[in-house]
């Protein structure tokens, strides 16, 4: 073999024989090759890195504080053993629940008329602003809310609290249903519209229910999102000690209570703190574990 | 009456009866019921547009009632475009242009006080593809009659056994109506499509290359049905099969670059054309 027959550098310009592969030319591609596969899943090991620290380091903290009493029990005041975040979880799901009031039937139905009616300009002027309200920073919806939902009213609420999330939520599930919807083959619509179906009734009960594994997905994976926020509602919700499940009233949510203990001196609440912490963090993977099952579970179910 | 109408609705069944032509005479209880509709169309200069580009040009053709029309042609020749004017499917279709008159039964179907989902539920139709919904045998054949006649739960059993005996599947999925359709062979889903469209008691049966993606059984077996359907339906079929055309439709129209060249009875479209075109294209010498 001559070691002319190559240009390892690989110049542009000279003539090569795609159709035959020299020996070097391969050790060299399929070093390279070997390298790209390395690297490739070096990065993805370590885009993992963090949850697995995150869920060792929280379950080492938190679980020693974690008991059944933890979930029934209220508050205790500092210095006394035990205590709980009865209030806090209850109050988030209360605030997950107002959230989703507000956010699934805007964002669903925007998802809809997204997919439905691409291309004009209103769709896509509505695309662009969903994709810039995805990028606003969380802190800068509780100011609006406290501006417009807070101030007004004279005093804080769960419903102030449960508008700036769902708030948050609009342009996520927006964004998924117009993708899962835009999935939906265009011969389902025609068959239905063949058969004297209204549009309207095409998309809802054809289009839309056909999308409806995918949007649940989507859904779920908003809330998980929006489950975890803080910033919003330190102006809306503002979080309470005591037990409350009036949505007109200030209301403990998870993160508030992380927060708070989180920044206090005491050591017992400190551990609280991380408590909660893995009880949020397993709220969040439940939902998205939820949201892969039910995802599998409608592919699967079609061919029976 | 009441006896004569049973003898009817029975014959509107399986495929082995009523192959006779004192079965072909009879008329189905629905086309008794209206004679007015009888599933005539009429076209008189009609032209279409996708966008700037002018997909049918003058268009003047005339499809009897109760008889099997078919379009050949080559691909990109309109004959898909021209059927989906018919049930205005085309409308869909963002800047589709098209200019004037398709008259099924005397009346303008692009005029202003018709329901486009009226017309839809008159002229059903079935895609090359077959599309069912993917829900239950029993649903998809629900579907239309659900919504548009809005019938008590006994009359939906009735109406949707009617439509798959007529659409000859009953026997072969009357004991798992409640599976997924999308179980179903590819035949046995087109017929179901065929069934879906039929419970909606259509004048008109619209079928875009219904077999083109079929094997020859399940071919033979859309092909007998269309057969058995004319007896009170109008079809019009679109076909690339020459010898489908041949097989199974009374009149035949064919279209060359978005032009009806030639519309005659089948018989004498395939044995002498008038139109060199028309022999070029049934002897295989283009298309």
């Amino acid at each position: 073999m001559s070691a002319g027959a190559i240009d390892a550098s690989g110049a542009v310009g000279q003539p090569r024989r795609p159709t035959r592969s020299r020996p070097v030319a391969l050790a060299r591609r399929r070093g390279v090759s070997i390298l790209m596969v390395t690297l490739t899943c070096l990065a993805a090991a370590v885009a993992v890195v963090p949850l697995v620290v995150i869920l060792v380091y929280l379950l080492k903290q938190g679980a020693s504080a974690l008991s059944l009493s933890f979930f029934t029990s209220m508050p205790k005041p500092v210095g006394e053993a035990g205590g709980g975040m009865a209030n806090a979880i209850i109050g988030t799901l209360i605030l997950i629940g107002i959230a989703s009031a507000v956010g699934l039937p805007v964002g669903i139905g925007a998802g809809l008329y997204l997919a439905e009616r691409r291309g004009t300009r209103l769709a896509n002027l509505v695309r662009f602003l969903a994709d810039v309200l995805n990028g606003l920073p969380s802190i800068v919806m509780g100011i609006f809310a406290w501006q417009f939902l807070v101030r007004p009213v004279g005093h804080f609420s769960a419903l102030a609290g449960g508008a700036a999330i769902g708030a948050m939520m609009i342009p996520l599930v927006t964004r998924t249903t117009e993708e899962m919807v835009r999935t939906v083959p265009q011969s389902l619509r025609e068959a239905a519209l063949a058969l004297g179906y209204p549009r309207w009734r095409t998309s809802l009960q054809i289009v839309l229910r056909t999308a409806l594994g995918g949007i649940v997905t989507g859904v779920l994976v908003a809330v998980a999102r929006v489950a975890g926020e803080t910033a919003p509602l330190l102006f809306t919700a503002l979080g309470n000690q005591f037990w409350s499940t009036k949505i007109s009233q200030p209301i403990a949510a998870l993160p508030l209570q992380i927060f708070t203990y989180a920044i206090s001196p005491y050591e017992e609440q400190h551990a609280q703190a991380w408590a909660g912490a893995l009880v949020l963090i397993t709220l969040v993977l439940v939902i998205s574990i939820v949201a892969r099952v039910v995802t599998r579970a409608r592919l699967g179910g079609g061919h029976d | 009456m009441t006896a004569a109408k049973m003898e009817t609705g029975s014959d509107a069944g399986p495929l082995s009866e009523g192959r006779t032509d004192a079965g072909r005479a009879e008329v189905s209880p629905a086309a008794q019921q209206d004679r007015r509709r009888a599933g005539r169309i009429d076209v008189e200069h009609f032209d279409f547009w996708y966008g700037k580009s002018q997909a049918l040009f003058d268009i003047n053709l005339r499809i009897a009632p109760r008889a099997v029309t078919a379009f050949i042609g080559p691909s990109g020749c309109g004959k898909s475009t021209f059927l989906r004017s018919i049930n205005r499917m085309n409308e869909l279709i963002p800047g589709a242009r098209r200019s004037g008159v398709i008259r099924l039964d005397e009346e303008n179907i692009y005029e202003k006080g018709m329901d486009v989902v009226t017309l839809r539920q008159r002229v059903g139709m079935v895609f090359q593809r077959w599309n069912p919904f993917p829900k239950s045998i029993y649903d998809n054949v629900a579907y239309g009659p659900r919504i548009n006649a809005a019938p008590r739960r006994q009359e939906l059993d009735a109406l949707v056994e009617s439509a798959l005996r007529r659409a000859a599947l009953w026997d072969e999925v009357k004991d798992r109506l409640r599976d997924s359709a999308l179980a179903l062979s590819g035949g046995q889903q087109q017929r179901l499509c065929i069934a879906r469209a039929l419970a909606n008691d259509p004048e008109v049966l619209l079928l875009d290359e219904p077999a083109s993606a079929l094997d020859p059984v399940a071919t033979q077996k859309v092909e007998e049905l269309v057969y058995e359907l004319k007896r009170d339906l109008t079809i019009v079929i679109v076909t690339h099969n020459l010898q489908q055309a041949a097989r199974i439709s009374d009149r035949t129209a064919f279209f060359y670059l978005g032009r009806l060249v030639e519309m005659e009875d089948t018989q004498r479209l395939f044995t002498s054309p008038r139109e060199e075109r028309t022999e070029a294209y049934i002897t295989g010498r283009f298309g």
